[in-house]
């Protein structure tokens, strides 16, 4: 089955089985690696990319419901010259990640959060966080990053 | 160097972002699953549906013959070629002097099976996908046979028999501490308080899953080892020496960016070793990825103690004596470091802050039908922490005292200090941390705030918490003494290259630690350099020279005093090589800020024209000195070191749902020299928040009857998320380490250890107006429902 959708820019086809994931084509036929798996059960968030600008989690929808949007990966949230978007810089100087495992899922569903809530507070945050596991920080930072982020991005 | 001038160096307590953050924001990362090699197959489990059951058979003729499969093993294959089992690396010798009792650990199960997830047999194939399909056509036949998982079942005469070599289920009975002693204080005390309690199960959960791929390499005879792990080396030393048979220079491993370890990665495990094994058979690269519910069966788990202690006290609450029975459940097989876990990693810590001249404490360790028991964040610490500083709040409402005054009235105030349970303290000032505590928690607003919540129609109270944790592992010769069966030193090596910057290797692994950036502090700082000049580089056999890796909050104090001592050596040879540079005498040199100087004199040179001269010796003492600038030390550490603090947990109840709020959380601790405070209060946060999913929401249940995983996936057992904690305060008391270098204690597992009687303590208090007295964790809302209820009646 070949399916065709733009990632982080580019159209791309893929030619990939109908039971093909999203999160397999991302990884496997893209190579794009910096989304991860972190369950099997849609419940950590660590594969989170942006699908038409919301963010979705990519092990939990096929390949073909993605035909024809615009997927946006961690790996296309920098410019090209390699300068930081303004939510990953704000996780970087908040110290918003350790082990950097969830950290795309993370600050995918960061962007995507501060476009829908641009004024939320730090409760609503961390509710709005509630579909991302991390098990390094304790969140306080990315609490912190997620606010300064939005602040940047407005 | 010593810890007074370290501290006082540039770049040490320095909020430096990290250098690693750049590769992990933007996707760069790379995790062993991202990696692929040529001739990459896959390789699938199958796994035991069943806790306990015979193998009859192993039918593997219709997965063999299935798309794209090109091997399928299982026990007999693994034993016909003489592949032995997992060693357990700490031998706890028994009460009556005899050794503990050390059942086979096979990598795949030959005529048994132990536990739901215990390893059947191996299939390789071409894609993942015929590999799983393969996996499904392995016929198994099975005898199923009761089960046992929880350690009070497993003790009972009757009970399901798991090994030949432990028929009672028991592994070994061990004791620290002076009986008579003890019993003689108890019978002179004037109040004796009692408790009984239970340290829940827990997994893991790191947010990568395990995964590892095994190449080998027919023209040098040598395998590589890609796997997620804490420890490389100690990997390599454990399946070559061990379990294999291989020299060790045959096999390199390689631990690249690892996506958190907390003690699970620590161990060397079964898929690990039949990889390596059947990468040589099959002449291929296979990868193995854990899926999260595998994980959760086959991770070794943490915690599971079932205990009962008393402490008895004079009429002023001043501590008498402690005794403690421990029952731990060590699970079906002996994992690496499982059986110093509720030994001597739990009882030497169970005289805690106090100055309690007798201490006496009993251990019984148990085999039941669940996933193997290990080290997991603290690891013995948060065992004993959680034991001692839940009586010692008990004993302080017993005695009507308040859970501040208790602990203020039996504190060790004088240093170093001996305790009646091995471990030698060799600074800290208690007192301090819980007064700090107590302030930066606004306690004196306590009332007020109960007021408030009553006028809600909610109950508050607050859980203190005075830990202390041995890190630093550890003195080879002591924890030999102790039945180690591994040296704890570290290893660092560190290169100086021609044009001045430096990589450092070291022993150490950062799994989100954070060592590019600490390590590349302590280089930069010694040699005067900017940290963006010094490259740590880490996790990989072929390129660093030995290490013992990442555990017990030991890389900073272990590892990174390693590094010191290479510094040491390097500053040493750059000092006769600038000697020579400005024609004076080695004694005559001064190395301070990067710069060498001749004493009394305006003379200088560079640590970079050090360096160059080192390397292009043109002018040169080449016949007292080898050219280069590159070394190498190992760093023994004469003593543990002994981070500790005082943490503080208020929570608010509402009695009609169960539902506990943490409303604030205070902690204050002694991790002696900070070298990057934005580094170390992410650990704490992390910890805490560990500490405080044990407490409230974490939970490994096996079924009593099946023996069956019940909270298998992220759907039934609780991570604390986002909204299930707060923020934190958080503050610090240096008393620099007085047996590193660096005055460095560690700060990976305090919050871990320290959190989880503060947040019972809290749970506890607020509700003792309600009638609860006890309560075991997790505070879950339908617990702490029915302990309302219950105390109702």
């Amino acid at each position: 089955m070949q399916v065709q959708l733009k990632v982080n820019g580019k159209p791309v086809t893929i030619d990939a089985p109908p039971h093909t994931l999203l999160v397999q084509a991302i990884r496997e036929h893209l190579k794009l690696t910096g989304t991860h798996v972190g369950c099997d059960t849609a419940q950590c968030g660590a594969c989170t990319v942006m699908l038409d600008g919301r963010a979705v989690k990519s092990c939990n929808m096929l390949l073909a419901q993605a035909a024809g949007t615009e997927v946006t990966t961690i790996e296309g949230l920098a410019q090209a010259d390699g300068t930081l978007h303004p939510m990953q810089a704000a996780f970087k100087e908040c110290h918003g990640l350790q082990c950097g495992f969830c950290t795309p899922g993370m600050v995918m569903s960061s962007v995507s959060l501060c476009k829908s809530n641009p004024g939320a507070s730090s409760t609503e945050i961390r509710e709005l966080l509630e579909g991302n596991l991390c098990r390094c920080t304790g969140y306080q930072n990315i609490v912190k990053a997620v606010q300064q982020g939005a602040a940047a991005m407005k | 160097m010593g810890a007074s001038d370290f501290s006082k160096l540039p770049h040490i307590g320095e909020s430096l972002l990290r250098k690693e953050d750049y590769r992990f924001l933007t996707g760069a990362g790379q995790y062993t699953d991202d990696i692929v090699l040529p001739n990459m197959h896959h390789a699938v489990f199958v796994r035991s549906p069943h806790a306990h059951a015979h193998i009859r058979k192993v039918d593997k003729a219709a997965a063999l013959k299935s798309p794209g499969v090109i091997g399928i093993f299982d026990g007999n294959d693994v034993a016909a070629d003489k592949i032995g089992g997992l060693p357990c690396g700490w031998l706890i010798t028994d009460v009556n002097g005899q050794p503990m009792k050390e059942p086979p650990h096979p990598i795949l199960a030959l005529g048994k099976v132990r536990y739901v997830g215990d390893h059947v047999a191996m299939v390789i194939a071409d894609t993942l996908e015929n590999a799983k399909n393969a996996a499904e056509l392995v016929d198994v036949d099975y005898e199923p046979l009761s089960a046992v998982v929880n350690v009070l079942d497993a003790m009972k005469s009757g009970a399901p028999s798991l090994h030949e070599a432990a028929a009672d289920n028991h592994c070994y009975k061990w004791a620290i501490g002076d009986k008579g002693q003890v019993d003689a204080a108890f019978a002179n005390a004037a109040h004796v308080t009692k408790i009984d309690l239970t340290n829940n199960r827990l997994a893991p959960n790191p947010m990568e899953p395990r995964a590892a791929i095994a190449s080998y390499n027919r023209a040098g005879d040598d395998y590589t080892l890609y796997v997620s792990n804490q420890n490389p080396h100690v990997e390599r030393l454990l399946m070559t020496a061990f379990v294999m048979g291989l020299p060790e220079h045959k096999v390199r491993v390689i631990a690249p960016d690892v996506g958190g370890g907390f003690g699970a990665k620590i161990y060397l495990y079964a898929e690990d070793v039949c990889l390596t094994w059947a990468s040589k058979k099959l002449n291929c690269a296979i990868k193995w990825n854990c899926d999260r519910s595998e994980a959760f069966l086959c991770d070794a788990h943490g915690r599971d103690h079932v205990t009962h202690a008393e402490l008895a006290m004079d009429k002023d609450g001043k501590f008498l004596a402690f005794k403690v029975h421990t029952d731990a459940n060590l699970g079906a097989y002996l994992s690496t470091f499982s059986t110093a876990v509720p030994t001597i990693l739990y009882a030497t810590l169970l005289a805690g802050q106090y100055k309690t001249p007798q201490v006496y404490v009993e251990v019984d360790a148990w085999f039941t039908n669940t996933a193997p028991v290990d080290a997991y964040r603290g690891a013995g610490r948060p065992e004993a922490t959680y034991l001692l500083e839940r009586i010692v709040s008990r004993a302080a409402w017993d005695m009507g005292l308040t859970q501040d005054e208790i602990r203020r009235r039996n504190f060790i105030t004088e240093f170093p200090y001996q305790t009646p349970v091995a471990l030698q303290y060799d600074t800290g000032d208690f007192p301090q941390c819980l007064q700090k505590a107590n302030e930066l928690h606004d306690i004196a607003g306590l009332e007020a705030r109960k007021a408030e919540s009553k006028a809600k129609g909610l109950v508050r109270g607050v859980g203190y918490s005075s830990y202390i944790e041995a890190c630093g592992l550890a003195p080879s010769n002591i924890a030999g003494a102790l039945g180690a069966r591994a040296g704890l030193f570290e290893c660092g090596e560190v290169r100086v290259h021609p044009t001045g910057s430096v990589t450092v290797f070291t022993g150490s692994h950062s799994h989100g630690q954070g060592h590019e950036t600490t390590f590349a502090q302590v280089v930069a700082s010694r040699l005067g350099l900017d940290p963006s000049q010094v490259d740590i580089v880490h996790g990989d056999t072929g390129r660093v020279p030995f290490g013992m890796g990442t555990y017990g909050s030991r890389s900073i104090s272990v590892g990174g005093a390693a590094i010191m001592r290479a510094l040491d050596k390097i500053e040493a040879k750059a000092k006769k090589i600038a000697a020579h540079l400005m024609e004076t005498g080695d004694a005559d040199v001064d190395f301070a800020n990067g710069e060498f100087t001749v004493k009394g004199t305006d003379k200088k040179v560079t640590f970079g024209q050090v360096a160059l001269t080192a390397y292009v010796p043109h002018n040169y003492p080449l016949d007292k000195l080898e050219p280069g600038l590159n070394e190498t030390a190992f760093y023994d550490p004469t003593n543990f070191t002994f981070p500790a603090g005082t943490h503080i947990c208020e929570v608010e109840i509402d009695p009609n749902t169960g539902v506990v709020r943490i409303d604030r959380f205070t902690a204050v601790d002694d991790f002696g020299t900070i070298i990057n405070p934005m580094i170390v209060e992410g650990q704490v946060h992390g910890g805490l928040v560990q500490g405080i999913g044990q407490a409230l929401l974490e939970n490994c249940v096996y079924d009593r009857e099946t023996g069956q995983l019940v909270t298998g996936s992220f759907m039934d057992y609780a991570m604390p998320r986002a909204d299930d904690v707060p923020d934190f305060r958080l503050g610090h008391v240096v008393t620099p380490c007085t047996t590193n270098p660096l005055g460095t204690k560690g700060c990976g597992e305090a919050g871990a250890i320290g959190s989880p009687p503060a947040v019972i303590n809290a749970v506890l208090d607020a509700l003792a107006p309600l009638g609860v007295k006890e309560l075991d964790m997790p505070a879950s809302p339908s617990r702490v429902w029915e302990a309302i209820r219950a105390a109702q009646k």
